[in-house]
């Protein structure tokens, strides 16, 4: 791969190595979080400042860190990172923390902090670093709010507590209940594989989809 | 340091095994770091890790209590009709004591929280109790007056319920308000109550409402003969310095959230 | 007794750790796709999930009140221990079962529902006898979860499916069909007085 642009390392965070969307990392707070789009919004601030501040320090640190312990270390940076903000949350925002529960120390074992620390933290300065984990959180954010933003309103008829169904709307119920997480991230998948497809079908050479890890390759592309 | 310790011995573990076993992690190096380097890494790493921790802790747990005790006081000034001031009370081994004597086991005392009117007659008891419902754990606080045998008022804290259905004993205010005067033992009915010991229930949610009553009827029982015993104590008017209005200095009730280490109660 | 039941019962079924609290769906979609490979993990899942908790109530009992703001870090490195120690034991007692399992011992490192699990075990004042039964039930209630969607994913493969919900849409409505189903646990304990 030729040197990437700043610009580069942040816009593939966000679209073509979308964690959430492209990768499937990340999915518990996904689901979990994202019956109202305020608590989106918290979990996706708290999951950027340890994403960011822990590959930055990885990155700082990469040259001291013996190889063995990498990923011990690593862990260590992130657990460190993530009491604080747990902390700093209960401190400022109770209600967001109340809200989000046990998933913000859940976000030490979010796949993709880890994920971005070993596979490019730990190998490249310390703006890039920033930059790759910047655009990584803002991929997270996107994904969260398009889950937040539907489930809140079909499931509450509101946005961001304000209501904007008319108040006849029966409000989905549903879709702030466990089941209705999974119907709209498959339905936002299904979305993508088909925005996805149809660019195949017009253009041949358009960029390789990434499977996620533990996904095989299909068998057939779409003719 | 304390903050060193478990993480330090963790990674000082998995240094070991890592750095003696040599079978993963030894990557393309064709020299191994010695082993103390590995634990020294992790060690130092540990006690930056600790040291960083511990002061945000220090800064944050002054906020996260005063954040505690707002929500516990606004929920008795709730459910105890606006008291002036409210105190700690423990219940242990059915008494009533004052305070918890020092390095007791705050887990064998339940707290209950006095509130006094403006004369420092005692209004009545709030009393925190919990139950599983119909999806999880529902956490609620009452008002209870022990002379008149009455329940003043209730307040769900903590909730899981299906949304739109049982969630609603948080958000009913009819249903809620339903439990002002209400005598134990509580009987929940599918209609309009016609006694003092009914509670029309919410349409749809009657698991959940049955959770509610039955967690007040259970603390009734445990408690109520204790608190009717202890009678109409007055204010300890000279008593505690801390015991003022509780928008200053309050008394350090023990927060919903157990977030802290179990320090036993009382009044400060 | 009556309570234990309850606690294991709950974990596995009412408020089961996949479909209604979204924890451990990183396995939940990754390893589903046989049933006996769903087996083995819910299996390795389960007993690091027992061996979690029993050291957590040791943890929440003795070291924790002393310095609360280490918890997370101390249950981290206690799953990571365990994992590893596991990982090891697995290896010389049963090769083929270390084989077979690859690389999904040490994902449960970062598998969330262990994190999880300790952490609510702690939320909920779990002593040690009650830890047990929830950490039994959870790992039963995922094995189940895991299997159900295994065996379901495993037909699918012959079905034919739309192109654009091949692999993870599919499995999405898979698993909100059967998040749907296990709604219908609730209120199996019902509080009624």
């Amino acid at each position: 791969m030729s040197e990437k642009s700043g610009g580069d390392i942040f816009l593939r965070g966000v679209w073509e190595e979308n964690p959430v969307l492209i990768q499937i990392l990340g999915l518990c707070p996904t689901l979990a979080v994202t019956n109202t789009v305020e608590n989106a919004v918290a979990m996706a601030l708290a999951t950027a400042f340890v994403l960011v501040g822990s590959s930055g320090l990885v990155s700082l640190v990469r040259r001291i860190i013996p190889d063995q312990v990498r990923i011990s270390a690593y862990i260590l940076i992130i657990a460190t990172f993530v009491t604080v903000v747990d902390l700093l949350m209960a401190a400022v925002a109770p209600s967001a923390s109340k809200a989000l529960g046990p998933f913000v120390p859940l976000i030490v074992v979010n796949c993709m902090i880890l994920g971005r620390a070993e596979a490019f933290a730990s190998k490249n300065p310390f703006f890039p670093s920033i930059l790759d984990a910047a655009g990584t959180s803002s991929g997270f954010a996107v994904a969260l709010l398009m889950m937040g933003g539907v489930r809140e309103l079909l499931g509450s008829g509101s946005l961001l507590g304000l209501h904007v169904l008319p108040g006849s709307w029966e409000p989905w119920v549903i879709m702030i209940l466990p089941p209705g997480g999974f119907l709209t991230l498959g339905v936002i998948l299904m979305g993508l594989s088909w925005w996805w497809r149809r660019g195949q079908k017009a253009d041949e050479t358009a960029r390789p989809r990434r499977w996620p890890h533990g996904v095989r390759e299909p068998e057939e592309r779409a003719a | 340091m304390s903050g060193g310790g478990p993480a330090g011995t963790g990674g000082g573990a998995e240094a070991g095994t890592g750095g003696g076993a040599g079978r993963e992690g030894g990557g393309g190096m064709p020299v191994q770091p010695s082993s103390s380097r590995l634990v020294g890494t992790l060690g130092l790493l540990s006690v930056v890790a600790g040291v960083a921790i511990v002061l945000v802790h220090a800064w944050a747990q002054p906020r996260i209590e005063a954040h505690q005790r707002e929500e516990l006081r606004l929920a008795i000034e709730e459910v105890l009709g606006e008291p002036q001031r409210y105190e700690t009370r423990w219940i242990r081994d059915g008494r009533l004591l004052d305070s918890l004597p020092a390095g007791a086991d705050s887990s064998a005392a339940s707290p209950v929280y006095a509130g006094f009117d403006a004369n420092g007659r005692l209004v009545g008891y709030a009393i925190p109790g919990q139950k599983a419902g119909y999806q999880d754990v529902v956490r609620l606080i009452f008002g209870y007056d022990p002379d008149a045998g009455k329940v003043l008022g209730m307040k769900v804290l903590e909730s899981k319920e299906t949304p739109g259905l049982g969630a609603k004993i948080t958000s009913d205010s009819a249903f809620i308000h339903g439990f002002d005067g209400v005598e134990a033992p509580i009987e929940g009915v599918k209609h309009p109550a016609r006694d003092a010991h009914q509670v029309d229930m919410i349409t749809g949610a009657t698991i959940s409402s049955t959770t509610v009553i039955s967690i007040i009827n259970d603390r009734l029982e445990a408690v109520g003969p204790v608190l009717s015993k202890a009678g109409t104590r007055t204010a300890t008017a000279a008593g505690s310095p801390g015991a003022d209005a509780p928008r200053t200095a309050a008394a350090a009730g023990p927060g919903p959230r157990a977030a802290g280490p179990g320090q036993g109660g009382g009044e400060r | 007794m009556g309570d234990l039941t309850r606690i294991f019962v709950a974990a596995a079924l009412v408020n089961n750790f996949v479909l209604a609290y979204f924890v451990g769906l990183c396995p939940f979609f990754g390893v589903s796709k046989e049933v006996p490979t769903a087996l083995r993990m819910g299996g390795a899942v389960t007993f690091v999930m027992v061996l979690t908790a029993a050291a957590v109530s040791f943890l929440n009992a003795y070291v924790l009140p002393v310095a609360p703001y280490l918890r997370l870090i101390s249950y981290i490195v206690v799953i990571a221990s365990l994992v590893q120690i596991v990982e090891m034991v697995v290896r010389k007692v049963s090769p083929a079962l270390f084989r077979a399992l690859g690389i999904f011992l040490p994902l449960i490192t970062t598998n969330c529902a262990i994190l999880y699990l300790a952490l609510f075990q702690y939320a909920r004042g779990y002593d040690f006898l009650e830890g047990m039964a929830f950490s039994f039930g959870a790992g039963a209630g995922f094995t189940l979860a895991l299997v159900l969607m295994a065996s379901i994913r495993q037909r699918s493969e012959t079905a034919s499916v739309p192109a654009i919900a091949r692999e993870m849409g599919l499995a999405m409505i898979i698993a909100a069909s059967l998040s749907l189903a296990f709604m219908g646990f609730a209120g199996l304990f019902s509080s009624v007085a």
